[in-house]
C-alpha cells in the first residue's frame, strides 16, 4: 500500500522541479478524508443509539430486524474485500488480466450486496417516516449504500483503466490503492452497522 | 539557531517571479499566497456585511420596542450575523487565510501538499456564501440562530432553512478539505531536517485546529442532512411531536460546535505567538509547554460540549463531568496566558498596531476566559443562560480573542503581502477606536445579563434602555474604526513605504525571502530555519540593525548553542 508513484505525480504536476514536486501524499490525504468520513457514521450511530436508549417506540412496531439477508449481505462485503486484494497483489505482479478478473468479481459482489439492500428494503413494514427506528435505520443504511454504489463505480472505473495500454498497471498503483483504502473502509463501515443495527 | 542555506549553485535562469495582474486574485490559482489572500478579501467583505447586520441589530436595540425591524426580519437579521460572521469571516480568515499564506513557509515547502483540493476549498466559500445571503432576498431567511435548534428550525419557513443547511454543509466541507491539507502539508512536507519541535507555533496551532475540523466537522454535517430530513421529508429525527429527539441534534451540533470555538480561537493563539516574540524581541517563553497545551486543548475540546446544554434536563452525572472536563480547559489556556506574558516581561517593547492588537488579544480573552469558567458552572450557567451575559461572554472570546488577533496579523504580515507598510497613526487610530468600541459595546452585556435581558428578542425590559444604548454607541465606534483601516489597507497598497524583504527583523522563514515573495517562496532551496524564536541575543551576536533576514541568518553565530 505504501508503494507510491511519483513518476506519474511528476508528470501530472505543474513543473518536476518547484509547485507540487514532492512524494505522493494523495493516499495519506485520503486516510484523513476516511476519518472524517467515520466520524459521519460515528454520529449518525451515536443518535441511533441515543434515540434507542431513550425514545420509546409506538405500539406495534420494534427495533427487531430480519437477519438473514443481512448476514448473507455481511459475508459478500467481508469477501470482496479479500477479491479486492487478491486484485491488487497481481497488478503489483504486473499481471492485469488476472487483476482485471478479481476487479470484476468484486464489483460483482459489490452490486449484489445492494441488490439484496434493495430486496431487504422493499420487504420491510416499514417506511421511511413511519416511526424514529424506521428513519434512522433507512438514514444510516442508504448513506452506507450511496458509499457501496460510490464504491462500485470506483471499481468500475478502476477495472476500465487497467486494461491493456490503460493508465493503471503496476508502474501506477494509486487509483486501485485509493479505491481499495476506500472499498476496506466502506467494508468495515457495515460491520460496524451490522452489529449496532441488526445484532444489537 | 543554525540555518544551512544551500551553497551558492551556479545561477540558472532565474525562476519567474508571480505575474503581478490582479486578476489572478479572481482565478482557480493553486499558488497557497493567492488562496491564502483570496480567503483574507473574500473574509473581509463578508465581515462588513455580518457587521452591516450587527449594525441593524443594535440600531433595532436603541429603543424597547421592535420599530426599526420587523420582528421576524430581526431574526433573519441574527441568524445571518453568527453564522456570517463564524462560517464566512473567522474560520476561513484564522484558518484559510494565514495558514495557507504561512503554513508552507513554515515547514520549508513550495506549496500546500494538494494545491487543487486548497483551491476548491476556498471556491466552495463565495458560492456558499452568496446562497446564504441571498436566502434573505428570495423569500426568507433563516430565522432560528445560527444554532438552528429543533423545534424552532422546523417550524419556522423551510426555504430558508434549507438554505441555510445547504450553505453550511458547503463551508463545511471547505472546512474539511482545508484540514486534511494542512494535516497532510505539516505532517508529510516538512523540509527534510525541520522536527515538529522546530516548526513555528503557528503550525502546531493549526494542527491542533486541523484535527478537531477533521473529526468534528462531519459530525455537524451528518446532524444538518437529517435536520434537513425533518424539514423536507418530513421525518421525525429532532421533532418531538413526530417522536423524535430534539436534545439528541444539541448534542451532535455542540460536539462540532464547541469544537468550533478552538478552531476559531486556536489558531490566533498561533499567530499572536509569532507576532509577541518578534515585536518584544524575546524567544517565545516556554515552547515546549505551548505545544501540550495546544493538543491539551484539542483533546479537552472535543468533551466538553454539553456544558452549552446545561438547561436541556442534562443528568446530574452529565453536569458534574462536563463542568468538571470544562474547568480543566483553564489549565492549558492559563499556560498559555502567562507565556505570552513571560514572553512579553522585560522584552524591547515595539509598541506598533501588529503589538497593540495582540496585547488587546491578551487582555480581551483573559476576561472572556474568566466569564466562560464562571459560565461552565451549573449553578451560575442556569441562570446566566440565554441573556445577553452569554452574548458578552463569547464576543470577548470571538471578537475580543481572534478578531483582534486577525487586525494585529494584517498589520505584521502586511508588508509581506504586499510589499509595502502599512500607515502606523492610521493604525493606532483603528486600534483606538476598535478597542474602546468593542468594550464599550460589550461590557454593559454582563450588566444586561444578570439583571435578566435575554438575547435573541426584538423587545426588552424598558429599565434595560440606557444599557443598550450604550452599547449600541459601541457598536458605532466599531463600526467607524473600519474606516481607518480600510483607508489604510487600500492607500497603502499603492502609496505605503517599501517595507523590505523583512522590516521587522524576523527570523521566521517567511521573512527570509522577497516582499512579495516569488512563486517558489525562496529563489533557490528553501532554508532550514530550526531555531525561529532565536531573538535577543546580545549585541555583539546579532546586528539587529541588519535588515535582510538572510543577513541576520549568516552572521556568524557560533551554533552550538
Amino acid at each position: 500500500m505504501t508503494t507510491l508513484s511519483t513518476n506519474t505525480q511528476a508528470s501530472t504536476e505543474h513543473q518536476v522541479e518547484g509547485h507540487g514536486a514532492h512524494p505522493d501524499f494523495r493516499l495519506f490525504g485520503l486516510a484523513t478524508f476516511l476519518v472524517a468520513d467515520g466520524m459521519t457514521f460515528a454520529g449518525f450511530f451515536a443518535a441511533y443509539l441515543t434515540f434507542r436508549a431513550v425514545n420509546p417506540l409506538p405500539a406495534g412496531s420494534s427495533y427487531e430486524l430480519e437477519l438473514l439477508l443481512p448476514t448473507i449481505n455481511t459475508v459478500l462485503l467481508l469477501v470482496s474485500s479479500l477479491t479486492f486484494h487478491r486484485a491488487g497483489s497481481a497488478l503489483k505482479a504486473g499481471n492485469n488480466p488476472l487483476c482485471r478478473r478479481w476487479l470484476a468479481l468484486t464489483a460483482a459482489l459489490g452490486f449484489t450486496f445492494l441488490a439484496g439492500q434493495m430486496k431487504e428494503y422493499f420487504s420491510l413494514p416499514f417506511g421511511l417516516t413511519d416511526n424514529l427506528f424506521a428513519s434512522t435505520f433507512y438514514a444510516i443504511t442508504g448513506f452506507h449504500g450511496l458509499h457501496v454504489t460510490l464504491g462500485g463505480l470506483m471499481i468500475l472505473i478502476v477495472w476500465w483503466q487497467s486494461r491493456p495500454g490503460g493508465r493503471v498497471s503496476e508502474h501506477n498503483l494509486f487509483p486501485l490503492e485509493a479505491t481499495e483504502l476506500y472499498w476496506h473502509f466502506v467494508d468495515g463501515i457495515w460491520v460496524v452497522l451490522y452489529g449496532i443495527l441488526y445484532l444489537l | 539557531m543554525t540555518l544551512s542555506l544551500s551553497p551558492p549553485t551556479t545561477p540558472t535562469a532565474p525562476q519567474p517571479l508571480q505575474p503581478q495582474g490582479w486578476l489572478r486574485y479572481l482565478s482557480f490559482s493553486t499558488d497557497h499566497k493567492v488562496i491564502g489572500l483570496q480567503y483574507l478579501v473574500c473574509g473581509f467583505l463578508f465581515y462588513l456585511v455580518g457587521g452591516a447586520l450587527a449594525g441593524a441589530i443594535r440600531t433595532e436595540l436603541l429603543t424597547p420596542i421592535s420599530d426599526f425591524l420587523p420582528r421576524e426580519t430581526y431574526n433573519e437579521i441574527l441568524t445571518l450575523h453568527g453564522t456570517v460572521m463564524i462560517f464566512l469571516w473567522i474560520v476561513p480568515v484564522v484558518n484559510g487565510a494565514f495558514g495557507n499564506y504561512l503554513i508552507p513557509f513554515y515547514v520549508g515547502a513550495r506549496d500546500m501538499a494538494f494545491p487543487r483540493l486548497n483551491a476548491v476549498a476556498f471556491w466552495l466559500i463565495p458560492p456558499a456564501g452568496l446562497l446564504l445571503i441571498s436566502s434573505y432576498f428570495i423569500g426568507s431567511a433563516a430565522q432560528s440562530g445560527w444554532t438552528a435548534y429543533p423545534p424552532l428550525s422546523l417550524t419556522t419557513p423551510a426555504t430558508g432553512q434549507v438554505l441555510w443547511i445547504l450553505s453550511v454543509l458547503l463551508l463545511g466541507g471547505s472546512s474539511i478539505f482545508g484540514g486534511i491539507n494542512f494535516i497532510a502539508t505539516i505532517l508529510k512536507l516538512r523540509r527534510p531536517g525541520l522536527k515538529l519541535m522546530q516548526l513555528p507555533m503557528y503550525c502546531w496551532a493549526m494542527l491542533g485546529t486541523s484535527i478537531l475540523v477533521v473529526l468534528s466537522t462531519p459530525v455537524l454535517a451528518g446532524t444538518l442532512v437529517l435536520l434537513s430530513f425533518d424539514i423536507i421529508a418530513h421525518t421525525g429525527f429532532f421533532n418531538p411531536a413526530l417522536g423524535g429527539n430534539a436534545v439528541v441534534y444539541q448534542h451532535l451540533f455542540w460536539f462540532y460546535s464547541h469544537p468550533a470555538v478552538y478552531i476559531m480561537v486556536l489558531p490566533a493563539f498561533g499567530l499572536v505567538s509569532e507576532i509577541l516574540p518578534i515585536h518584544a524581541r524575546k524567544p517565545l517563553f516556554g515552547y515546549t509547554t505551548m505545544v501540550y497545551s495546544i493538543m491539551g486543548i484539542v483533546f479537552l475540546g472535543l468533551i466538553v460540549w454539553a456544558h452549552h446544554m446545561f438547561t436541556s434536563g442534562t443528568p446530574p452525572w452529565m453536569r458534574l463531568f462536563f463542568t468538571i472536563a470544562t474547568a480543566f480547559i483553564a489549565v492549558p489556556t492559563g499556560i498559555k496566558f502567562f507565556n505570552w506574558l513571560a514572553t512579553l516581561w522585560g522584552g524591547k517593547l515595539a509598541l506598533n498596531s501588529a503589538m497593540l492588537f495582540s496585547c488587546a488579544f491578551i487582555v480581551n480573552f483573559v476576561f472572556g476566559g474568566i466569564t466562560g469558567v464562571a459560565l461552565a458552572q451549573v449553578p451560575f450557567d442556569i441562570h446566566v443562560h440565554d441573556t445577553y451575559f452569554v452574548v458578552a461572554h463569547f464576543h470577548y472570546i470571538v471578537y475580543g480573542g481572534t478578531v483582534f488577533v486577525i487586525f494585529a496579523s494584517v498589520y505584521h504580515w502586511y508588508p509581506k503581502f504586499t510589499g509595502r507598510m502599512l500607515n502606523e497613526h492610521l493604525g493606532r487610530i483603528h486600534f483606538l477606536l476598535t478597542f474602546m468600541g468593542f468594550n464599550l459595546c460589550f461590557a454593559p452585556q454582563h450588566w444586561l445579563g444578570l439583571n435578566g435581558m435575554p438575547r435573541r428578542v426584538a423587545e426588552y425590559d424598558p429599565q434595560f434602555q440606557l444599557i443598550n444604548q450604550l452599547s449600541s454607541v459601541g457598536a458605532l465606534l466599531m463600526a467607524i474604526s473600519t474606516l481607518p483601516f480600510l483607508i489604510n489597507v487600500l492607500h497603502s497598497a499603492f502609496k505605503g513605504a517599501i517595507a523590505g524583504d523583512n522590516p521587522w527583523n524576523a527570523l521566521t522563514p517567511e521573512w527570509l525571502t522577497s516582499s512579495p515573495p516569488p512563486v517558489e517562496n525562496w529563489i533557490g532551496e528553501a532554508p532550514l530555519v530550526t531555531e525561529p524564536y532565536g531573538y535577543g541575543l546580545k549585541p555583539g551576536e546579532l546586528d539587529l540593525a541588519a535588515t535582510s533576514g538572510r543577513q541576520l541568518w549568516s552572521s556568524g553565530k557560533p551554533d552550538n548553542r
